[in-house]
C-alpha cells in the first residue's frame, strides 16, 4: 500500500529537436479541444434569425453569458475579448473536470497554466503599450518614484507566475489530498476488517446484526417506511461481518477496501467540482481585470 | 547511505516547514469571509456582488499558501533527486 502521486505520464517521445515528450497533458488538452470544438459545431449548426431549436437557445444563452461577463468587467470597448475569455474558461473548466473520469487533468500540469498565464501577460503588456505608447509603458515602471523600479519590474513578473501557480496549485492539491485520502481509507478498512475478523465470534455477531438490520429494513420498506440511512447501515454491517468471517479462511480478504466506497465522493464534490469551477472563474476574472486595468493607466 | 538519509530528512522537514505558509491564508480568508458575511447582513441586496468579490479576494489571498504548497511539492518530489544526484 503506497501513496501514489505522479505527474503527467510520458506516452512517447518525438525524436526531433532533442526529443519532444508527448505527455498525458498534451493528449488530454487535445481531447478537451476536440470536445469544445465538437460542442461548438454541434450547437451552431443551421442557426436561424429567430431561435426555433433548443440547441440554438442554449448557444445564445452561453454566448450572452460570456458577453455579459466581459462587458461587466472590462466595459463595452473590450467586447472583442469575449471569445478569448470564454475559451480560457471552458478549457480550464473541462481540463480540471477531466479528473472526475480518472484522466490526468491538463491543468494539473504547470506547463498548461503557465502557457495561459504567459498569453495573458502578453495581452496585458500589449494593452499597456497601446494605451500609453512605448514611452508611457516604460515610464510606468518608475512610478511613483524612480527608486521603486526594481519592485515594479518584480511585480510585473509576479503576475503571470502567481496566476499560473494559483491554478496549478489548487488542482494539484486536490489530486494530492485525494491520493492521501484513498491511501488512508484503504489502511483504515484493512484495520477495521482485521479488528472484526480477529475473533470469529465478533465477526459472526456483526454479520448477524447486519442481517437482522437488513431484514428489519426490508420489512419496513414493505410497510412503506424505511430510511436510506438504515439501509446503508445494514448493508455496511453485513459486508463488514461477512468479510470478517471470510478473513478467518484467508488473510487476503482484509485487503478488500470497503471504506473506499462512497466516502471519496463527498470530498470529490469540493476538490473536483467546486475547485475546478472556482479556479476557472478566478482565472478569467483576473484576466479581464488585469487587461481592463492596463488600459486605464 | 548516511548522506542520502540526511538529504531525505532535510527535504521532508523543509516540506513540512514550507506548509506553515498555510496559516496566513487561512486567517486571511477567514477574515475576508467574516467581513463579507457582515456586509451581506447589512445589505442583503448586494449578496451577489459581495460573494463574487469575496471569492476573488480569497483566491488572491490563497496565493501565498499555494506558493508554500508548491515549494513543499518541489522539496518532496524534485529536490531529493537533484541533491542525491550531486553526491
Amino acid at each position: 500500500m503506497n501513496v501514489d502521486i505522479n505527474g503527467a505520464r510520458i506516452f512517447f517521445t518525438i525524436p526531433i529537436l532533442g526529443g519532444i515528450p508527448i505527455t498525458a497533458t498534451i493528449v488530454n488538452a487535445l481531447l478537451v479541444t476536440v470536445l469544445v470544438l465538437g460542442t461548438c459545431v454541434f450547437l451552431t449548426r443551421n442557426l436561424q434569425v429567430r431561435a426555433v431549436t433548443k440547441r440554438q437557445v442554449v448557444a445564445e444563452f452561453l454566448v450572452e453569458t460570456a458577453q455579459n461577463f466581459v462587458n461587466g468587467n472590462m466595459g463595452e470597448k473590450f467586447a472583442y475579448y469575449a471569445p478569448f475569455v470564454s475559451a480560457l474558461f471552458v478549457s480550464s473548466l473541462l481540463g480540471s473536470l477531466l479528473s472526475l473520469v480518472t484522466l490526468f487533468p491538463p491543468t494539473g500540469d504547470v506547463s498548461t497554466t503557465m502557457a495561459w498565464a504567459i498569453i495573458v501577460f502578453i495581452l496585458i503588456t500589449y494593452t499597456k503599450i497601446r494605451t500609453g505608447g512605448l514611452g508611457g509603458y516604460l515610464k510606468g515602471f518608475t512610478q511613483p518614484i524612480p527608486i521603486l523600479t526594481p519592485f515594479n519590474i518584480l511585480s510585473e513578473i509576479a503576475t503571470p507566475i502567481s496566476m499560473a501557480f494559483r491554478h496549478f496549485g489548487n488542482i494539484v492539491s486536490g489530486t494530492v489530498i485525494t491520493a492521501l485520502l484513498y491511501w488512508s481509507l484503504s489502511v483504515a478498512s484493512a484495520a477495521l476488517i482485521g479488528l472484526i475478523g480477529k475473533n470469529i465470534l465478533v465477526a459472526a455477531l456483526v454479520l448477524a446484526l447486519g442481517v437482522f438490520l437488513l431484514v428489519k429494513y426490508i420489512m419496513a420498506k414493505r410497510a412503506g417506511a424505511g430510511k436510506l440511512m438504515q439501509c446503508v447501515g445494514a448493508v455496511a454491517c453485513t459486508v463488514l461481518g461477512a468479510l470478517g468471517c471470510l478473513s478467518q479462511l484467508d488473510q487476503c480478504f482484509t485487503m478488500i477496501p470497503v471504506l473506499q466506497v462512497g466516502i471519496p465522493a463527498v470530498f470529490s464534490v469540493y476538490f473536483d467540482l467546486f475547485s475546478s469551477a472556482m479556479q476557472a472563474f478566478i482565472f478569467c476574472m483576473l484576466t479581464t481585470l488585469y487587461i481592463a486595468n492596463a488600459a486605464e493607466e | 547511505m548516511m548522506e542520502k538519509a540526511i538529504i531525505m530528512a532535510g527535504c521532508a522537514i523543509g516540506a513540512g516547514l514550507a506548509l506553515i505558509a498555510g496559516i496566513g491564508p487561512g486567517i486571511g480568508e477567514g477574515n475576508a469571509v467574516a467581513k463579507a458575511l457582515e456586509a451581506i447582513g447589512r445589505q442583503p441586496e448586494c449578496k451577489g456582488d459581495v460573494t463574487s468579490t469575496m471569492l476573488l479576494g480569497c483566491a488572491i489571498a490563497e496565493t501565498t499558501g499555494i506558493y508554500g504548497f508548491v515549494t513543499g511539492l518541489l522539496l518532496i518530489f524534485v529536490a531529493p533527486g537533484i541533491f542525491i544526484g550531486k553526491l
